[in-house]
């Protein structure tokens, strides 16, 4: 978990950078994209304000019920313009930093389709279409965390990323496929209308699990949650986007756009809220234990992460718009955040708390931005961070089973929190000027202007509240509660509970702050005693599923014919006989249909020849038998009106025999066969085959027969195809060109024989 | 008959299994011979019987004038008769070759192309010698 060596990989980015002179180039049009798109979403804010949903609806594959529907309300709005207004921010932001880059418009394009991945994500309105944005934003995340791909580290985390989030995503398509199938539709608009159908079903239990499987490996739930630290080998950039409104908030998505459908069991409450405490704690107490600033916001990421999870396990409305609201401060906060860190290690070529001291005079702005961001985190007064703050103290004492465990975690995070955004945006900036690889400078303004944007919008919003309340918080609060819900966020709310805890949080914060660096080298020393972090674990774990790979290729591909063939046939077995004990479709049919003398003779003749074929150990024997078998084959196609067919078995059968003789003359006698040790094995399998054919072919002959394509070929015949004869008309007209295949395989067949025999010269004996 | 059938192509289809598991890749070729005449068997009787009565138009009509044999089944069984050929006589050889470059019948001794791996000591030794 905890390395140090992470903060290597944002300086690899700038290895490969040709140029670190701020060269602006004309990178900054890669922010029109998302700048365009988020001044689209702003224009629905005032329908979605008023109550609407706005629906747009394509088919796709209308027969399975998967179409590409999209779904415009409170909540995707919510997260569609944090995409798209962060997103802009970021292009804009790596305009500068990656300007330059050998692959900067690879990165380009990397980001930019993320951005449409989430969009997808968080706007589909069908759990497939859903599903498939849901992969693609895992697939993208790889591109991007792994974008310095010299660097191992960053290879391994982006894959590390894409097979937890990708093995979520496979359980959230089982779940999805299973809700779907309880639903009756695949459509998310009318599942959340259908009330308890989900809930009161069967499957509510393994659904439930399957889905919060994905939201927990995508939101880096404790214990999936040791890829999204890795991930910071990612560009700083990417961080900021990927961890503060985008993929990691993707889970959090999921939960809230499920809740309607889900929520309110008890399985449902204690799972989230546990799982979202032990997040949000544990990941806090580790913010405070890293050096790396970088590596210290990822672990407050957790932190935000597991405090949404907790809040969204309860009903409580308050709960619920604590949870929007913080995800709105949190994103704005951590976004800045990152980047602020990003200029930081750009300017003075560290990223490493213990180096950095007094930067405020060196840069100025970044100062105001850093601060103005981390008072938000901290949940001072008057930023938005403090009323997400009151709101969740608030959430916390109205959920109604535990509150007071709720509200301790929530209290213990927050605390923590304010002693990290002291120690990542205070600390390097005042006090002691410190010695720094390179001289601090101002970063340009494209670089900046992001963070401080985002920071005066959280003062903005915290005191005018009423800018988001009605046209956002309310309306997602309503899409999550699945119901209308009034929500009013206020910047003073009274002297109550809340404000002493705040006070409370203050006063823990900043003695936190001021012990932080003994408290860190006792987390080192706890570090230092645990048996295994979960990144190592993960790699036993890669390590022991690699091992099983390979034990299971050789046990089931050992290079011995016959044991794939064993293997195959006994899965015919298996499988045939499976299927049709579970669905019993073996039947028996209720008449004994009579036969003649004549028939009686032709089946022993075939049988008898099949049985001396296995049994004998003279190959003329053998060959003999295997014609008899041919021959009888033949009789029974004449006896049931296939004259052609039996021609044709007859040719073949024929040649069979020929060439199998001529051949013969050059190959050695047939030894002896026992049937003893595995072979009795195999007699009983084949004996299976035998049976499961016999039982699934008489099945088959009890159902109603369509001969529908037949009557077709015998009307049209003579009509169309001038033939009397229609099987010769099916082969060389309707279906000629089936023949013309046929006639290529043998061909070919043909060939290679011929290269066999002459074409290689002698091979060499090994 | 279609019963009778059933449990002669359900005969064919175990003696063909039992050929193909033998170490003989000749007896091998005999079980491929038996598995395709039960494949074409099985796909004919699919197709109902219909004795002696083939599938023809007689003069004077444009289409037969009552029930005759199924023709559907007929054309596929014709076209997997001569691919099951093509498919045997491609194998034979093969065999005939393998002989003569191998020296053996025996398909467990033929390892050129899977030969056995070192006793590997652990699974991630196993893979580095497969290259994975």
């Amino acid at each position: 978990m905890g390395n140090p060596d992470h903060r290597d990989n944002a300086g690899d980015a700038k290895s490969v950078t040709t140029k670190v002179q701020p060269s602006i180039g004309v990178g900054w049009v890669s922010a029109l994209v998302p700048f365009a798109l988020a001044i689209l979403f702003v224009t629905f804010l005032p329908a979605i304000a008023s109550g609407e949903r706005l629906r747009f609806a394509y088919e796709w594959v209308p027969s399975l019920g998967i179409n590409l529907t999209f779904l415009i309300d409170g909540l995707s709005l919510t997260f569609a313009l944090l995409i798209t207004g962060i997103g802009a921010v970021v292009a804009l932001y790596s305009s500068v930093t990656l300007a330059g880059h050998l692959h900067y418009w690879r990165f380009v394009f990397y980001l930019l389709f993320f951005m449409f991945s989430m969009l997808g994500l968080v706007l589909a309105d069908n759990l497939i279409t859903l599903f498939v944005f849901w992969e693609l934003t895992s697939v993208s995340s790889y591109l991007l965390i792994g974008f310095n791909h010299s660097s191992a580290k960053a290879r391994r985390s982006a894959l590390q990323a894409l097979l937890v989030t990708g093995g979520g995503g496979l359980a959230l398509l089982a779940g999805f496929i299973l809700m779907g199938s309880a639903a009756g539709t695949f459509e998310l608009s009318e599942i959340i209308a259908s009330g308890d159908a989900i809930r009161d079903h069967a499957l509510y239990v393994p659904i439930f699990f399957l889905v919060l499987a994905g939201a927990f490996t995508k939101s880096a739930q404790v214990p999936f949650h040791f890829w999204l630290p890795n991930a910071m080998a990612a560009p700083t950039p990417v961080s900021a986007y990927l961890h503060s409104a985008t993929m990691v908030k993707a889970g959090i998505y999921l939960l809230a756009r499920m809740h309607p459908a889900l929520s309110g069991t008890d399985l449902w409450l204690w799972t989230l809220t546990v799982f979202g405490a032990a997040t949000a704690v544990f990941a806090s107490i580790l913010a405070l234990r890293q050096t790396d600033l970088k590596l210290a916001l990822a672990y407050t990421t957790l932190m935000a992460l597991g405090t949404l999870t907790m809040f969204l396990g309860s009903g409580a409305t308050i709960a619920i718009a604590a949870a929007v609201t913080f995800l709105i401060v949190h994103s704005f906060y951590k976004a800045a955040l990152f980047l602020i860190v990003g200029i930081i290690d750009y300017g003075t070529g560290t990223r490493e708390t213990a180096q950095l001291g007094g930067l405020a005079r060196a840069m100025p702005v970044t100062a105001v931005a850093a601060a103005a961001a981390a008072l938000s985190m901290a949940g001072f007064p008057p930023f938005l961070g403090f009323i997400g703050k009151e709101l969740k103290y608030e959430g916390a004492l109205a959920v109604a089973s535990e509150p007071l465990f709720v509200a301790s975690a929530a209290v213990l995070a927050n605390a923590l929190m304010v002693a990290v955004a002291g120690i990542v945006a205070l600390k390097p900036f005042y006090g002691h000027r410190l010695e720094t690889p390179k001289l601090p400078q101002e970063a340009p303004f494209l670089m900046w202007i992001g963070p401080i944007g985002l920071a005066v919008l959280g003062l903005v919003f915290g005191l005018m509240p009423g800018l988001i309340s009605g046209s956002l918080v309310q309306p997602a609060v309503t899409a999550i509660a699945g119901q209308p819900e009034t929500v009013k966020l206020a910047l003073w709310h009274g002297l109550n509970l809340p404000l002493l805890l705040s006070v409370l949080t203050f006063a823990l914060g900043i003695a936190f702050y001021l012990g932080h660096g003994k408290l860190r080298s006792f987390l080192v020393r706890v570090e230092e005693r645990l048996p295994a972090s979960a990144d190592e674990l993960w790699d036993r774990f890669l390590d022991a599923l690699k091992g099983g790979a390979a034990w299971q290729t050789r046990v089931l591909q050992g290079g011995i014919l016959r044991r794939y063939l064993f293997i195959v046939f006994a899965t015919l077995a298996v499988g045939g006989g499976v299927t049709l004990y579970v669905t019993g479709a073996a039947r028996w049919p209720s008449v004994w249909p009579d036969f003649t003398i004549k028939h009686l003779l032709v089946i022993g003749l075939i049988a008898g020849g099949a049985v001396m074929t296995v049994f004998s150990i003279s190959r003329l024997a053998a060959i003999c038998a295997l014609g008899v078998v041919g021959m009888g084959v033949a009789l029974i196609f004449v006896i049931f009106g296939a004259p052609d067919v039996a021609i044709t078995q007859l040719l073949v059968e024929t040649l069979v025999v020929i060439l199998v003789s001529v051949v013969m003359l050059r190959l050695p006698q047939l030894e002896r066969d026992p049937m003893k040790g595995g072979r009795i094995l195999d007699a009983a399998l084949a004996l299976a085959v035998g049976a499961v054919v016999t039982v699934i072919l008489i099945s088959v002959l009890d159902t109603p027969l369509d001969r529908s394509i037949t009557a077709y070929f015998e009307d049209k015949s003579l009509p169309e195809a001038f033939g009397r004869n229609i099987v010769n008309v099916i082969l060389v007209d309707f279906r000629a060109l089936d023949t013309f295949g046929e006639i290529a395989v043998v061909a070919v067949a043909a060939l290679g024989a011929f290269v066999l025999l002459k074409g290689t010269g002698k091979a060499k004996k090994p | 008959m279609e019963i009778l059938l059933s449990l002669l192509i359900g005969l064919l289809v175990a003696a063909s299994v039992y050929l193909m598991l033998a170490r003989n890749v000749l007896r091998f070729l005999f079980g491929l011979v038996l598995l395709s005449n039960a494949a074409n068997l099985i796909i004919f009787v699919a197709g109902r019987l219909t004795p002696e009565a083939p599938s023809l138009v007689p003069e004077g009509y444009s289409a037969p004038p009552e029930l005759v044999a199924n023709a559907l089944p007929q054309a596929l069984v014709l076209t997997a008769i001569v691919i099951g050929f093509g498919l045997f006589a491609f194998a034979l050889v093969l065999v005939y070759r393998g002989y003569q470059s191998l020296g053996t019948l025996d398909s467990d001794v033929m390892r050129v192309a899977e030969p056995l791996a070192e006793k590997a000591s652990s699974p991630k030794a196993e893979l580095e010698v497969k290259g994975l």
